[in-house]
């Protein structure tokens, strides 16, 4: 790896996976998507996100980022290949009791019910004890910073709110890996940056895995410990970019020069990605 | 509440009142003024005096319209709703089925009523044959279509927390419904009275109790036209009483959470 403040392009290729003592927490073996009308959404594609990463998928529109992280979700199947979680398929995932946390574009709270309700909703679907969830939601509450909000209606929030939210639901069932789908994307770039600065600090604190899709190379620089840069028709990886820096990230490192650099190295990447 | 939003809701109530308040005193001026006759279009003081001196006959039909419209609006809903879970099952059975439903609204309950009394004995059991067969079809429509109708995102989320059918039903299909259900409602409660009605009028009504449309009819071949108006005054309040309740129901439901009873303070 280069050195801190520079730019390390591996352009097309696949960093070797961290030597570390757990297992990785997604493998993508040569998972392809074909949608059944025939679009290709994605080319095999082959990736590995080492435990307690945050790896950012960022690309022009249409190159199947959103895809990938559904894959990763489960949330679909692929047309070929595979993919691991943790070494084993989703089946073991759901028996060995490691959690998926999914925080999708749009807050997706349910507006007939409370915010403590919307949050409680993954523990209340599994069978948690009312007591221990109670306890649970309260916590993921007081991390995003809603505790004074928990018998609001959704409509009773701000866009950014929302969105604290639909995260604390993702945080209650105290996930080993966060897949999150362009989560600020409707949210004015002061709440982004706010936002971000908190999931920073939340990732950190509980060495969250977290995969991010976003359209802001800001954002994904700020975030990353690793950008997967992506290029459209069929959707595939076109270059890794690694923020080698300290995490948890810094406000100000938003104003630093290897931030700068960071965002001018990424966004000629996006610039050839586009073109490819 | 604040001022505003008091006086806002003194003026829903005043400014009606005063319209009917000022209708009611130019019919009765004008009838006076220009002599009017009784069996032509009688005074409101006129029909109040006749509600008042028939008030026990009235009553009693107004009850037995009620009645037919209140179990007919029941079934309706039980019915609908049951078919508007059997619809959403598949879509093979909606798209089979749901032609029916349409050809049964369609038809005009004039042309099938006098087949019900034929093939229903018991008059009042007709009666609410009628009024359920006009009734349920905005329960059907809208239920199906409130079942339909969730937030994808939503459906994800379940599915990403393997959420069982039940559960799924329960807590995501069934309060999603519920604001198209009761706008269905609201359709269905004044479409069961006036099936009630509509069904008296052509089936007549056999035995000893009879309802407002019986009442409208006779008052008619007696000439006693205050009666007439009488009786289609007091269907017109149930109807108006009907709706009211299913506004209170499906406020007391939505109020907290939906945009069309929340209003526009966010």
């Amino acid at each position: 790896m280069g050195q801190a403040g520079e730019a390390t392009v591996l352009a097309l290729t696949e960093p070797r996976a961290v030597a570390a003592e757990t297992a990785p927490a997604v493998e993508v073996l040569s998972a392809e998507k074909v949608f059944p009308n025939g679009t290709r959404a994605l080319a095999p594609i082959a990736l590995t996100i080492a435990q307690g990463e945050f790896v950012t998928l960022i690309g022009p529109s249409g190159c199947g980022k959103s895809t990938l992280l559904k894959l990763m979700a489960n949330l679909i199947e692929p047309s070929d290949g595979r993919l691991l979680w943790w070494r084993a398929g989703y089946g073991d995932v759901v028996s060995k009791g490691r959690q998926l946390g999914f925080v999708f574009q749009d807050p997706t709270l349910m507006p007939w019910a409370r915010v403590e309700t919307n949050v409680r909703l993954p523990l209340d679907l599994a069978g948690t004890p009312k007591a221990a969830a109670g306890a649970r939601v309260s916590a993921a509450l007081a991390r995003v910073g809603l505790s004074a909000f928990a018998r609001h209606y959704p409509r009773q929030l701000s866009g950014g709110m929302k969105m604290r939210a639909s995260i604390a639901r993702s945080l209650v069932i105290d996930p080993d890996l966060l897949l999150m789908d362009e989560p600020f994307g409707a949210l004015d770039e002061f709440t982004r940056n706010r936002l971000d600065d908190d999931l920073v600090n939340l990732t950190f604190e509980r060495k969250l895995t977290t995969v991010f899709v976003t359209h802001s190379i800001y954002e994904a620089v700020f975030l990353s410990s690793r950008v997967i840069v992506m290029a459209s028709v069929p959707g595939r990886i076109f270059a890794t970019l690694s923020i080698d820096e300290p995490q948890p990230r810094a406000e100000n490192f938003r104003n630093s020069a290897r931030f700068a650099e960071y965002c001018r190295t990424l966004s000629g990447l996006l610039a050839k990605a586009s073109v490819a | 509440m604040p001022p505003l939003a008091r006086s806002e809701t003194a003026v829903s109530i005043m400014a009606p009142t005063l319209v009917g308040v000022a209708l009611l005193l130019f019919w009765e001026i004008a009838c006076r003024a220009g002599n009017v006759p009784v069996f032509l279009l009688p005074k409101p003081t006129d029909i109040a005096a006749k509600l008042a001196s028939d008030w026990p006959t009235l009553l009693g039909a107004l009850g037995m319209t009620l009645r037919v419209a209140v179990q007919a609006f029941a079934a309706s809903i039980i019915l609908g709703t049951l078919i508007a879970f059997l619809f959403v099952q598949s879509r093979l059975i909606e798209k089979s089925l749901f032609p029916y439903a349409v050809l049964l609204q369609v038809t005009p309950i004039v042309a099938i009523a006098p087949l019900i009394v034929i093939f229903v004995k018991n008059t009042q059991a007709a009666l609410t044959v009628c009024a359920t067969v006009v009734a349920i079809f905005p329960i059907i429509s809208n239920t199906t279509l409130g079942l339909r109708s969730v937030d994808p995102g939503l459906i994800n989320l379940f599915r990403m927390n393997r959420a069982g059918r039940l559960q799924t039903l329960l807590r995501l299909r069934i309060p999603s419904a519920l604001p198209y259900f009761f706008g269905g409602l609201r359709i269905s409660s004044g479409l069961a009275l006036i099936g009630a009605v509509v069904g008296e009028f052509v089936a007549g009504t056999g035995g000893r109790s009879s309802g407002l449309a019986y009442e409208i009819l006779q008052s008619g071949f007696q000439l006693d036209i205050p009666r007439m108006f009488a009786a289609l005054f007091l269907i017109t309040l149930a109807g108006v009483g009907l709706f009211v309740i299913m506004v209170a129901l499906s406020r007391l439901a939505l109020g907290e959470w939906h945009e069309s009873e929340v209003g526009t303070e966010t």
